[in-house]
């Protein structure tokens, strides 16, 4: 059976008839239908079934103040717990019920997701009468706002929309549209509901597209002057059983008739505390619902709207409420007959309506306070509080404004408050159909003691369902305010939190998924070593080791490493180096500010020379290392580790202007504009003499730790003979532009050498044995200079530079702080694993706790010798130097022995080739 | 159409709300779940009965009602993981202990290394934590594929799993029933429970606090034990004392009721993904804490989208879920991202605060601890390290390393 | 969202910004001279009122300034804003 009316319904269109499924049965609707009125339509009540009870539900609102109509979606990859009442129904959607808990699909989710940015002068949140007015006030006198209006609906209006055009409300409906049409600075956004309102003026929004390619948006609004015109959400009443399928909101009731041409029942009750369920009584009657008895919980009733009902036949009971209902025994369990203060009626409708409570939840987001109006019989916004964030005004029936609609101005009767704590039977009286708590959960959380609203929501779970708390939340706190004997203001509501409506994970994270979940960076040689493994260090990408074809296949990486040091100790590696941080720092007074960050003296750094320093926070733990140069007397060129690039640069520019603004210094990021290739081995002289053949290049011209401008194989370059693996080696900087060329003809220059490229891992290989420190490696934030065997970086001369007052604490200075040492393992050939605690030799590791003395920060199954070595942080380290230790992985203990932590070329003889 | 199991009922009594009285032995500033677990402690372990809890708002509707419920112990150093073992060793047993039901859920806690930094990491925490006695392992991208199978292990995801170190003795509780819990047996043994009821002051002599100002009268005290969480540092300076502490938004989020799809707890401190799946099916996810200091229990939406984005990048189900409910508490971090413990200056008050992310799931270990040096009027030895002077030599204990959010 | 105004670029979101804690603690001009008290509250302790607070943002993302701002920590009304960190 239908129950289509032949004419009317504003919202759909009857030339384009669509189908969908249901439960896996067809269900014939027309475009502009929710689920929910196509649902009603063809007189199919049952929707969801209560989450613990089982309990048939059908739909019992319009909008988003439905509490339990939520619908599995199947089609279109599926989506868990969609409310029916604002679904719009499209060809091919396929939907299923479910009992309270959705269920996510297995399948990817390839929908697009699109977040868009918007800015504007003014925001109305509301498309009804009264936002429409403050859209058209706002555009019209201050010119030149840009106004957005947005509105939750298909079409604006409100209320409005849903009277005869020929009304007041309807007359000015078309008016204010026909001069918003005219304003180009006003813009309308349909369909979007706004979910967040998150204070200076930012909102959220969720707009659905139902002819889309991506099917929803969300809208992140940025406005000087948030206006809510968001409206009422309608308050139902409660006594026994009032979840049936068939009770519903009685203004939700009318509305199917208005805008979906659906007559929701054939014969009705209504009860209401307010004017406008009388209204909803008028406009189910003459849409063809018998409307057998219409109960009023005031004590008077007169004027035009009384008279509408006498005039329609229709019996209006004042003081009179409803009981109870009886539903079919069926599966759909629908309702068949109610239980009155004034008889029993056999009915398949009951329309409720408590009254409208303003929709407060945006005006709370930022921290708005509520106040209960006993002439609104609802929770407004209590405006404005001193020292709130101004961004927000409320208007119309959100503001409990009850004089919106033009019509019912002049006839206006006060609503009456009714809550009924003691309604019907309390196990069958539901507070949160969605979560299916009732009254008596809601009295038993009293009897244990609490009247906190926000204790009671935890206790009962009211409020905490799909609607949270839209439909039945105010009534709840009312129920709980009579049940305390409190004033209900005084009880108050939860909080309200963002969104306002449910939104997906996945339009949340909108494109920032796969590669765009996190920036990728890579070097500028990238397309010439895109072909080795990476290694993700932060958000760069960078080549780990380059293994070679054998004839099983691709190396591994240890046997890839183990050429690759070979290379760079036997003959020459090249590396990309090109990812260091590199700041440029000018002016005149850089030589300060290096001494006062470094630990180290910087200042009497001369032109042409580069120096290695220490950075340490104020804490005296090391936070940085690398080199600078001094490219001129007021230009200097630092290094960076990879990872620590923007907080070295962040943190110099901190120090500079808010502690030394007179210093004239300037810094700038380099690190994209140079890229670099490091030449090492000791052949790496004769690579860069090929590339440079009319420079000399000798140690004696050329000395360790120099730089020298030169164009190498014809671009202009800056040299370095910096060496971070103990060899000769010559740093290439060139500007960014040039990198595949000097990457090119280095591997050119090289090939007679056998010039072998070479990745992070043999880099760390080298440095290790060296005893070089990998800050973040070797460190962890716990670590001083002297820890890592650095004090000869750490200056006696300077009064002060960061971190020196933390060094001179007693527990900076304690023997037995962990201090960087190698190991080696004792056999000789046993790998030891990074992580691996150090423990004593032999220690009992089946008694806990066993006592830890350190840890493994870095191994190598490999150095130049062939043989595994590590390097550890060791309580008093540097005096155990021979101690035998176990070094435990996953309670495996290795023998190690302690040495110092350089294991390769002591004495520094092969920087020089 | 699946019907679902409900939650267990809650007892038939939970607290009486009392009326503050003119003085107490102890009074416990901060009706969370550390000041309530504290108060229960000191009734139970030390017979001091005649304590008050002055709650605020109402109680526990702090950090306690807003945490994703967390409770692991495997954290790096050793004082770290000695409170924290000692709270999970408490866990175990605690239903017994206040017989009432806490939910108490040991489904295990996998904490996600993506890169090669983040595997050096975690072994250094696994093998630290297995000499220190606790369950700790280290699993490969495959074995947590297995226990996870709704996480993507492939090399898809822009962070690849590299691997994870997991404990199988951590896992979940139910926030309210623990608070609740602590609230009861606390009561039953003498406690007065004094909600709506601020400090706005205290009265001092020499080198004692004699009393508090609150909004419901002067109340004399013997000692005083200020647990208020991100309000400790504007407590503390009422009486003159400057912590080490800033307070910061912290937000989470749940999303509707789903099938049960995860059975494990899952952080990721590297992209900020910390989620279980609650027992009635919603799944409850941790943010960001926001850098600024911040007491509007409001966070940056920025950050819930962030944090989606990454947690559909490891769980590409989830991109169909809905987030119902966003929140933030307010958390106190202090410069090592480990507590504060112990004496404040004066002879008879004891603080205890700074616990950032981590409080939770250390409610019962820092209440017997807290309970213990209030009571002896000494630190408790697993509360020694954690002293206020500990910033002065410089001897911290810093878990920046181990999980710059440790939750 | 939190919206900081900078001096120089006007109102944007704090996502464009580092947030620098409190304002107007300076770098001590002697620190050899301090106990280990007094560096200790130099490095560790910083205000964390319920109120307004003046602090130090940086426009990390945009001009690179450091400027103070007057905020409070309850609401996040902004005050007064100007130039300088010190």
């Amino acid at each position: 059976m239908s129950r289509r009316l032949t004419t009317g319904g504003s919202r759909i269109d009857r030339s384009r008839p669509v189908m969908i499924t249901v439960d896996g049965r067809e269900v014939a609707a027309y475009t502009g239908d929710t689920v929910a009125s196509a649902l009603l339509a063809a007189d199919h009540p049952l929707l969801s079934h209560g989450i613990y009870s089982g309990r048939p539900r059908g739909v019992m609102g319009v909008g988003v103040e439905d509490a339990c109509a939520y619908v599995q979606v199947l089609s279109g990859g599926g989506e868990p717990m969609v409310a029916a009442t604002t679904l719009e129904v499209h060809d091919g959607l396929a939907i299923e019920r479910i009992a309270g808990r959705g269920r996510l699909p297995s399948d990817d989710d390839t929908a697009r997701h699109d977040t868009l940015y918007s800015h504007a002068e003014v925001a109305v949140v509301g498309g009804g009468l009264a936002g429409l007015r403050a859209a058209v006030a706002a555009a019209e006198h201050a010119e030149g706002s840009r106004v957005l209006v947005l509105d939750d609906g298909p079409v604006l209006g409100g209320a409005a929309a849903d009277l005869p055009a020929d009304s007041a409300a309807g007359r000015e409906l078309r008016d204010l549209l026909a001069r918003l049409s005219g304003l180009d600075e006003v813009s309308v956004l349909s369909r979007t509901t706004v979910t967040g309102s998150h204070g200076h003026g930012r909102l959220v929004a969720l707009e659905q597209r139902p002819d889309g390619v991506a099917k929803r948006r969300l809208h992140h609004v940025q406005v000087d002057q948030v206006v809510l015109a968001t409206g009422t959400h309608e308050r139902p009443l409660v006594f026994s059983d009032n979840d049936r399928p068939g009770v519903m909101l009685a203004c939700a009731a009318a509305d199917y008739v208005t805008r979906y041409a659906v007559l929701p029942g054939e014969r009705a009750v209504v009860w209401t505390a307010h004017d406008a369920g009388l209204h909803a009584a008028v406009e189910l009657a003459d849409a063809g619902t018998e409307v057998v008895a219409v109960l009023d919980v005031r004590e008077t009733m007169a004027g035009p709207l009384a008279a509408a009902l006498v005039g329609r036949g229709i019996a209006l009971h004042l003081r009179a409420e409803v009981t109870g209902t009886d539903g079919s025994d069926d599966e759909t369990g629908r309702l068949t007959r109610v239980h009155t203060t004034v008889g029993t009626f056999d009915v398949d409708l009951l329309a409720i309506s408590g009254g409208a409570n303003p929709a407060v939840e945006l005006f709370s987001h930022p921290g708005g306070r509520t106040r209960w109006s006993e002439e609104v019989a609802g929770f407004v916004p209590d405006v404005p509080a001193a020292g709130q964030v101004g961004r927000e005004v409320v208007v119309g029936a959100a503001a409990g404004d009850l004089d919106v609609v033009p019509d019912w101005r002049e006839t206006l009767q006060p609503p009456a408050t009714v809550f009924r704590a003691d309604a019907g039977d309390p196990e069958l009286v539901f507070l949160d159909p969605h979560r299916d708590a009732t009254l008596a959960d809601l009295r038993r959380a009293h009897a244990a003691g609490l009247s906190s609203v926000e204790h009671v929501k935890r206790f009962t779970t009211i409020g905490t369902g799909a609607d949270q708390g839209r439909g039945f939340g105010v009534l709840a706190v009312g129920i709980l305010a009579q049940e305390l004997g409190r004033p209900i203001g005084e009880v108050g509501t939860t909080t309200y939190r963002p969104p306002y409506v449910p939104l997906s994970f996945g339009l949340l994270a909108g494109r920032n998924r796969g590669e765009l979940s996190d920036p990728v960076r890579v070097s500028q040689v990238h397309d010439r070593v895109s072909h080795a493994p990476m290694e993700d260090v932060g958000q760069w990408k960078r080549p780990w080791y380059f293994p070679g074809t054998t004839a099983d296949g691709l190396e591994e990486l240890d046997a890839s490493v183990a050429r690759e040091v070979r290379a760079v100790r036997t003959g020459v590696g090249m590396m990309d180096a090109s990812t260091l941080g590199k700041i440029l720092l000018q002016g005149s007074d850089v030589g300060v500010l290096l001494d006062r960050v470094y630990t180290n003296l910087f200042s009497t750094l001369k032109v042409g020379k580069v120096r290695y320093g220490v950075m340490c926070g104020p804490d005296g733990m090391v936070v940085d290392d690398g080199t600078t140069a001094r490219i001129s007397e007021t230009e200097w060129l630092m290094t960076t580790t990879t990872g620590n690039a923007a907080a070295v640069l962040d943190s110099l520019e901190e120090w500079h202007q808010t502690e030394w603004p007179g210093l004239d210094i300037t810094l700038t990021s380099v690190t994209d504009q140079w890229a670099v290739v490091a030449v090492a081995g000791p052949r790496s002289r004769d690579v860069v003499a090929a590339l440079a053949p009319q420079q000399d290049w000798s140690a004696a011209a050329f000395g360790f730790m120099d730089w020298r401008e030169a164009p190498v194989a014809g671009i202009p370059a800056r040299v370095m003979r910096i060496s971070f693996s103990g060899e000769l080696a010559f740093e290439l900087h060139v500007p960014s532009w040039y990198a595949a060329a000097l990457w090119d003809a280095v591997a050119e220059a090289g090939a007679p050498h056998g010039i072998t490229p070479y990745g992070t891992e043999t880099m760390h290989v080298l440095r290790a044995e060296k005893g070089f420190p990998i800050v973040g490696q070797d460190t962890d934030g716990t670590v001083t200079p002297h820890d890592l065997g650095m004090s000869w970086a750490v200056s006696r001369t300077k009064a002060d530079f960061m971190g020196m007052r933390s060094l001179a604490r007693d527990d900076a200075r304690r023997p037995d702080r962990r201090h960087l040492v190698g190991l080696v393992p004792l056999d000789g050939t046993s790998r030891i694993v990074e992580g691996a605690q150090l423990v004593a030799h032999g220690a009992d590791l089946t008694t806990f706790p066993v006592a830890m003395a350190g840890h493994v920060t870095s191994a190598y199954p490999a150095g130049h010798d062939g043989r595994p070595f590590a390097l550890a942080l060791l309580d008093g380290g540097r005096d155990r130097v021979g101690e035998v230790l176990d070094a435990v992985d996953d309670l495996v203990p290795l023998a190690v022995r302690v040495t110092g932590p350089v294991s390769y070329d002591e004495d520094g003889a092969r920087r020089d080739g | 159409m699946t019907v679902s199991e409900r939650l267990p009922d809650h007892p038939a009594f939970l607290w009486r709300e009392d009326e503050p009285k003119a003085s107490y032995d102890v009074v416990v500033v901060g009706g969370g779940g550390h000041g309530l677990a504290t108060a229960y402690y000191l009734a139970k372990n030390h017979g001091i009965t005649n304590v008050a809890v002055l709650e605020k708002g109402w109680l526990a509707g702090g950090n306690m009602a807003r945490n994703t419920t967390i409770i692991r112990s495997n954290y790096l150093w050793d004082e770290s993981a000695g409170i924290y073992e000692h709270s999970l060793r408490l866990w175990e047993t605690l239903e017994e202990e206040l017989d009432t039901q806490v939910m108490f859920s040991q489904r295990g806690v996998l904490n996600l290394a993506h890169n090669l930094s983040d595997a050096r990491e975690g072994k250094r925490r696994v093998n630290a934590n297995q000499l220190n006695g606790l369950d700790a392992q280290w699993l490969d991208a495959q074995e947590i594929g297995k226990l996870v199978p709704i996480l993507d292990v492939t090399d898809r995801p822009r962070h690849p799993v590299l691997g994870g170190t997991f404990q199988p003795r951590a896992g979940i509780a139910k926030h309210d029933y623990v608070a609740w819990g602590f609230a009861r047996a606390a009561q039953a043994l003498g406690v007065d429970i004094i909600q709506h009821c601020e400090v706005t002051g205290f009265q001092t002599s020499g080198d004692r606090v004699t009393g508090v100002s609150t909004t419901r009268g002067d109340i004399a005290l013997g000692r005083l034990a200020l647990s208020a969480a991100g309000h400790s540092g504007v407590l503390a300076g009422q009486l003159g004392v400057r912590l080490p502490l800033q307070s910061h938004p912290l937000q989470a989020l749940v999303s509707e009721l789903l099938e049960q799809v995860l059975d494990t707890v899952v952080m990721s401190n590297a992209v900020h993904v910390y989620v279980s799946q609650a027992h009635k099916g919603e799944l409850v996810m941790g943010a960001g804490v926001d850098a600024h200091v911040g007491y509007g229990q409001r966070g940056s939406f920025h950050v819930i989208e962030e944090q989606m984005a990454a947690a559909v990048e490891l769980f590409p189900i989830f991109a169909r879920a809905h987030v119902l409910r966003t929140w933030a508490g307010i958390v106190d971090v202090t410069p090592d991202a480990s507590p504060i413990i112990g004496h404040l200056p004066f002879d008879n008050a004891y603080v205890n605060c700074g616990w950032g992310t981590g409080g939770f799931k250390a409610t019962p270990g820092v209440g017997s601890v807290f309970a213990d040096t209030v009571a002896e009027e000494r630190p408790h030895p697993l509360a020694a390290p954690f002293a206020l002077d500990r910033f002065t030599t410089g001897r911290l204990i810093d878990e920046h390393g181990a999980a710059a959010v440790a939750h | 969202m939190l919206r900081i105004p900078c001096p120089h670029c006007g109102e944007r979101d704090a996502t464009e910004f580092h947030y620098g804690g409190e304002a107007g603690v300076d770098y001590p001009s002697d620190p050899a001279a301090l106990t280990d008290g007094e560096w200790a509250a130099y490095l560790f302790v910083r205000g964390n009122p319920r109120g307004w607070f003046r602090e130090r943002w940086f426009h990390a993302a945009g001009c690179r300034l450091w400027f103070q701002v007057e905020r409070h920590t309850v609401t996040d009304e902004v005050r007064t804003v100007r130039e300088g960190a010190a």
